[in-house]
């Protein structure tokens, strides 16, 4: 079989369940792909390509052996570098971390560990999770497959970016003001961030702890369930960890969707979005129609606050999180002399971005500023909640772009952090009420690729992966592979 | 609100960030160009509003008192930049006189 890389995991699973491949076959396939555009792509910060090929001999081993394995049994993943794994470094893209190496597998890691699941290698992103580009990473920027002049969206570019290329069949990213959803818009990937605490954070290295979700990165809705299925519930070890029963996520993929209400938030449809953005996001609203869901316009009026509420809380809680890094007890240590050595350190071991972010978050939090920023931003956040819980009454799943732009040129933004902050516009509310949001494959605009936002109440994945389901089975957007990096550019097998 | 040289110098100390002389500059202008915008919440009616910490609703999570075993020392020790019988070694607070 040729070009393995290109399989989808429902369909490689099947194959491998057939014993028609093998996964050092599929394995070696990948990592041959790594090989072939990884120079041009930079998505991994360590690839573990050893570990790989033994963790899939394994796997094959066993299914000789007759055991019965899961659908992820077998299948290459790749993994934010901001997820624990035990004896591979961790990084956060960061040098304060830059030789770091777990003792311990994050839950979410030790799942797709039992079910079997090969681990490439970790990927890039913007340090700490801070940034909308990948161009934060203080080891170098990942280029998007679909044009390598463009960034793959941030913070989770790399594992956007290696989905994307076809160096992973699938991918973790965390999503803490939608760093899973809009580099999977900027990708064509299916890129989803669950209700908070439906998935455990215990491993993740934190960033802003009450907004902190993993996520996983797929090429079709139907992989994106296997990945989900896997790694939510319950975990004693995240006392924010939710405690209550998963679903069958691609039981739900019925394709069926007559009569599902889907709102259209007016808020989200400004000025701000790109022309191209807005017309492949209408299309996209009439192909649902067309499938029978019932359209209608809602409002979610305190939108034009998320921004602004979610540029105190996200530091706020940066300030806290990131001071545990003080050149004692892990990662870089600078001497300094008669100085204090722990400034130094972080002088040291900060990128401009995670500085700027600690430098907003301590002085919101700073005595005579707290009640006007810190304080006012919770307020806000109670009343965008309060916008999504009304809109739910209302509609089953509601329907906007994820980005307001496509992919942008490296470089392009860099000079102006809030313009940055700005491609956030449409996923910051979903992380600030704590509800679900899935970016698919929406369209193009100009040989880019535009993603198309679902947002659904507190615990909806299964009926946001049902509409991407039932999207995908009617367009063919998923299927299409960046040209850039050379190979066949025919469409994939749809499943 | 602007945001001026002594403001950065104040809560660079806070959150112990040794910067230079260019990142103080810098920070001073971005700083308050991101105040600026960030400025827009005021504009937020929320006199009868509560704030929301995070979105859980409050409770108490309380894991069961079960001794198990803990990860091994050396395990945990071995990303210390500087390390002592099983301790992590740090420079001294206090100096004898």
């Amino acid at each position: 079989m040729a070009d393995l890389w290109r399989l989808s995991i429902s369909e490689a699973s099947e194959a491998l369940a057939r014993r028609e491949i093998s996964s050092v076959e599929l394995t070696r396939a990948h990592l041959d792909r790594i090989e072939d555009v990884e120079g041009r792509v930079r998505a991994f910060v360590t690839v573990t390509d050893q570990d790989a090929l033994r963790e899939a001999e394994a796997i094959d081993r066993r299914r000789a052996e007759g055991e019965a394995l899961g659908p992820l049994a077998g299948i290459p993943l790749a993994i934010k570098d901001v997820l624990c794994t035990k004896g591979v470094r961790t990084t956060c893209s960061s040098r304060i971390l830059e030789h770091f190496v777990p003792p311990y597998d994050a839950t979410v890691v030790a799942r797709l560990r039992a079910a079997g699941a090969v681990f490439l290698g970790k990927t890039n992103m913007d340090e700490f999770a801070m940034g909308s580009s990948t161009e934060n990473s203080a080891f170098f920027p990942t280029h998007n497959p679909w044009d390598l002049n463009r960034v793959p969206g941030g913070s989770s570019g790399g594992s956007a970016a290696a989905v994307a290329a076809g160096e992973a069949m699938g991918a973790l990213g965390t999503d803490t003001g939608g760093s899973v959803r809009q580099p999977g818009a900027l990708t064509n990937t299916v890129a989803l961030k669950p209700t908070y605490g439906r998935v455990s954070r215990y491993g993740l290295v934190a960033f802003a702890s009450s907004l902190d979700q993993v996520g996983p990165f797929a090429r079709s809705a139907r992989d994106a369930a296997i990945l989900l299925q896997t790694i939510a519930g319950y975990d004693p070890l995240d006392s924010t960890s939710l405690n209550a029963p998963v679903p069958d996520y691609t039981a739900a993929l019925t394709g069926d969707i007559s009569g599902l209400r889907v709102g259209v938030p007016k808020e989200y449809f400004g000025e701000g979005a790109e022309p191209g953005v807005s017309a492949a996001i209408e299309a996209a609203i009439e192909t649902l129609r067309g499938l029978g869901a019932e359209i209608g316009e809602c409002s979610l009026p305190h939108t034009r606050y998320g921004v602004a509420a979610y540029y105190i809380i996200a530091p706020a809680e940066c300030s806290a999180n990131l001071a545990r890094y003080d050149g004692v007890k892990y990662g870089l240590s600078v001497r300094a002399g008669e100085n204090d050595p722990t400034a130094a350190t972080r002088e040291a071991g900060f990128g401009d971005e995670v500085k700027r972010r600690i430098m907003i978050g301590a002085y919101a939090l700073s005595s005579g500023y707290y009640d006007a920023y810190y304080l006012k931003a919770e307020k806000v956040r109670t009343l965008i909640r309060a916008d999504f819980a009304a809109a739910f009454e209302r509609f089953d799943v509601l329907v906007a772009p994820t980005s307001p732009t496509v992919a942008f040129k490296i470089g392009e933004k860099v000079s102006d952090p809030y313009a940055m902050y700005l491609n956030d516009v449409y996923t910051i509310p979903t992380n600030l009420a704590g509800n679900c949001g899935v970016s698919i494959p929406g369209g193009f605009s100009d040989g880019l690729p535009v993603g198309l936002q679902l947002i659904g109440p507190n615990l909806g994945e299964a009926a946001l992966l049902r509409v991407a389901d039932a999207f995908q089975r009617a367009t063919d957007f998923h299927t299409r592979w960046p040209e850039s990096l050379g190979g066949r550019s025919k469409s994939r097998k749809r499943h | 609100m602007s945001i001026d040289r002594s403001v950065v110098d104040h809560v660079a100390r806070l959150a112990r960030l040794a910067l230079t002389e260019d990142e103080r500059d810098r920070l001073a202008t971005q700083l308050s160009s991101i105040l600026e915008h960030i400025n827009v919440i005021s504009e937020a009616e929320t006199s009868a509003i509560e704030a929301s910490a995070n979105v859980l609703p409050s409770m108490d999570v309380m894991a069961a008192d079960v001794a198990r075993p803990s990860e091994p020392t050396a395990a945990l020790l071995a990303n210390a930049p500087a390390q002592e019988d099983g301790f992590f070694r740090v420079r001294a607070v206090l100096e004898d006189e």
